[in-house]
């Protein structure tokens, strides 16, 4: 696979500065209320700390307490099956739904799904996919995958919206009256719902003990997907496990402060056996999870409840959106996961990171993400997956700063180099750093001669 | 044959990182406020009302009075005779045209302005989000301190569908512009009413 340029599909995005400027602000609007919730609670980071050891506990108990769910799932009436990947996953969701002639199938959203790349298998094979959240469907109607976790059309403004429901939704085109632009959605989804064969949702979380599942929304599609039709089809990741329903008291309270800064959302749903006359399905799918949990540095992202608190606080992908990073994942998160998928394609991600830290100080499960991103970037030096002007440039920085003789050669040189080149020999095609940065004035004397000169004698 | 079920539990056994023990999880419930101040502050904040009742109160009346354009009023409490019975409605289907349920929550969490619904409470799920407008009657006594107590519930492994509901359906997805009433309930309101007897 090709590999990505995070830093030129980025630029394509920053060019409409309207855009950038709103996604700047807006993510950073939602971190600032993930503070001012995190802050009204005095037992905040012991809540970190047990989601973060409960997390950990799961994963290192993961085959037992799948074995746990599925026992308990089956015995409530509910028909599991497991897929290994995305294809496996694909086909299993489509037997099922040939199997009941299902043709129309409403889902809320799942990154899992996103992640098999589900919708376009389905639809190749007649069956009509819906999506109900309201930032999903505007992505499908303008086929476009979502770029955050949480709000998938962030990345839009509501000219943009009005303009894709224009076109497929048959709204007044110009009207970019948010209100009517989300009820027409609620209008134009409603009749699926009545009709739909087949609802399909995702999973915030499994519980071992009780065989259920929970679905954290806002909107009430996930409730209308899963308590209209005849069957409810949840995909889950393995990795959602967690031991009993008391342990959901941590993780509820820390999720949705941390997504959105509200204490929780409209709609906390807990669905563990099929309702009268109605059918259940749960695909349990690892798409290289298990291997994942085999990585010694990289196994923690494991935890991860796609809260999308590390998207909203960081510099890069608050002003890079969501698309940019290539990848259903994106942002600090998707910088540690998506190389696990591929790691050609995926090798410029690490870099797009400041290791600022702030992505993991706000982390609900405590993953080290900046950490991870560092360590990534030495796997793809390792693996030889960096380009040749970055590998060029850090061969040389390294020779300069392991050597103390030549790392001062260079900095007094560097001084007096600076303010006699002009422009172009400084902002060229090879100093990325400076496409956007003006590179500082050079101090008057170096630290080293300075301290030479006023402590040398002592 | 090996089935993907094998695979994976078997990948996921070799793979297993040191084991990590389970930490005990206390419940943070040392000076938490009144419960019955938190709810009604929680539950507006998330868009929901708490519509005061007077000892006395005819919910029947009061709902009246709080809808008085609503046509279909489907009620599954015994407090609430509405125009529409929901042991007269056969499919969820059926729903689509309500203007206002009425329900009876089995319990509230004061954290969060929550209240907890299951099949038992709704008769027909779909009740709870196909109305364009919900209304809940809560015994006061019912109110619980936070969330780990609700997850203590017995509730949670009996029902078979349970929803911690809290405030009318929203969503933020165009720039961030708060709309009430996203695909369920466009309101939410909680009547104070006693249990009968």
């Amino acid at each position: 696979m090709k590999r990505l340029d995070h830093a030129e599909a980025a630029s394509r995005f920053i060019a409409s500065t309207a855009h950038e400027a709103f996604h700047d602000q807006r993510l950073w609007d939602l971190r600032q209320k993930r503070d001012r919730e995190a802050h009204h609670i005095p037992e905040w980071e012991a809540l970190r700390e047990l989601a973060s050891r409960i997390k950990e506990h799961t994963l290192s108990n993961l085959a037992g307490y799948l074995e746990a769910f599925e026992r308990n799932a089956t015995a409530n009436g509910v028909k599991v099956h497991w897929a290994r990947d995305a294809a496996e996953h694909n086909q299993i969701v489509h037997d099922i739904l040939s199997e009941r002639s299902a043709k129309t199938l409403v889902k809320s959203k799942s990154m899992l799904t996103e992640e098999c790349d589900m919708r376009p298998f389905l639809e190749a094979r007649g069956i009509e996919v819906i999506e109900t959240d309201l930032g999903e469907r505007i992505q499908q109607l303008d086929d476009e995958p979502p770029s955050h976790i949480v709000v998938p059309a962030v990345h839009k403004l509501r000219g943009d919206v009005s303009e894709v429901f224009a076109r497929t939704l048959g709204t007044e085109p110009g009207n970019e009256d948010v209100h009517y632009l989300a009820e027409s959605q609620r209008r134009t989804t409603r009749p699926y719902f009545l009709a739909a064969e087949a609802g399909m949702t995702g999973a915030n979380f499994a519980v071992a003990e009780t065989g259920a599942f929970v679905v954290c929304t806002n909107e009430g599609n996930a409730d209308l997907s899963a308590n209209l039709p005849k069957l409810h089809i949840a995909s889950i990741g393995i990795e959602k496990l967690i031991p009993r329903t008391e342990h959901l008291g941590v993780f509820i309270r820390l999720l949705s402060r941390s997504a959105l800064g509200s204490p929780i959302t409209q709609y906390t749903s807990h669905f563990r056996s099929p309702r009268e006359g109605a059918e259940m399905h749960i695909v349990l799918v690892d798409h290289g999870r298990s291997a994942r949990l085999g990585m010694a540095d990289f196994w923690p992202a494991l935890k991860c409840i796609r809260c999308g608190a590390c998207m909203n606080t960081c510099p890069v992908y608050r002003r890079s959106g969501g698309l940019s990073y290539g990848a259903t994942y994106s942002g600090p998160i998707g910088v540690i996961i998506d190389p696990t998928f591929d790691i050609r394609k995926y090798s410029n991600l690490p870099f797009a990171s400041t290791l600022n830290g702030s992505c993991t100080s706000v982390c609900p499960v405590k993953i080290n993400i900046h950490e991870q991103i560092y360590k990534w970037r030495r796997v793809m030096s390792e693996k030889r997956q960096l380009p040749l002007v970055k590998k060029a440039t850090m061969k040389a920085a390294g020779q300069v700063f392991g050597s103390p003789r030549l790392y001062r050669a260079a900095i007094s040189a560097t001084g007096m180099a600076i303010e006699g080149l002009p422009r172009f020999a400084i902002y060229n095609w090879f100093n990325k750093w400076g496409r956007q940065r003006e590179v500082p004035d050079a101090p008057e004397a170096t630290f080293r001669a300075w301290y030479l000169k006023n402590r040398g004698g002592r | 044959m090996t089935t993907s079920r094998d695979i994976i539990l078997n990948a996921v056994r070799a793979n297993a990182p040191a084991a990590v023990a389970l930490p005990h999880v206390s419940s943070f419930d040392e000076g938490l406020p009144p419960a019955a101040e938190r709810f009604r502050h929680s539950l507006e904040l998330l868009g929901g009302q708490f519509v005061e009742c007077p000892p006395g109160t005819d919910p029947d009346r009061r709902i009246g009075e709080l809808f008085p354009d609503a046509r279909v009023i489907c009620s599954n409490v015994p407090e609430v005779s509405g125009t529409r019975p929901l042991r007269a409605v056969r499919a969820a289907a059926e729903l689509e045209d309500v203007d206002v349920a009425v329900v009876r929550a089995a319990f509230a969490v004061a954290e969060t302005g929550s209240i907890f619904l299951s099949e038992a409470e709704l008769g027909l799920n779909a009740l709870g989000y196909l109305a364009q407008h919900l209304v809940a009657l809560l015994d006061p006594a019912d109110i619980l301190g936070n969330l780990h107590h609700a997850y203590r519930h017995p509730a949670f492994a009996t029902a078979r569908y349970a929803v911690l509901m809290s405030g009318p359906s929203a969503t933020a997805d165009i720039e961030g512009v708060l709309i009430r009433g996203a695909q369920g309930v466009r309101s939410l309101k909680v009547l104070p009413i006693p249990r009968r007897g």
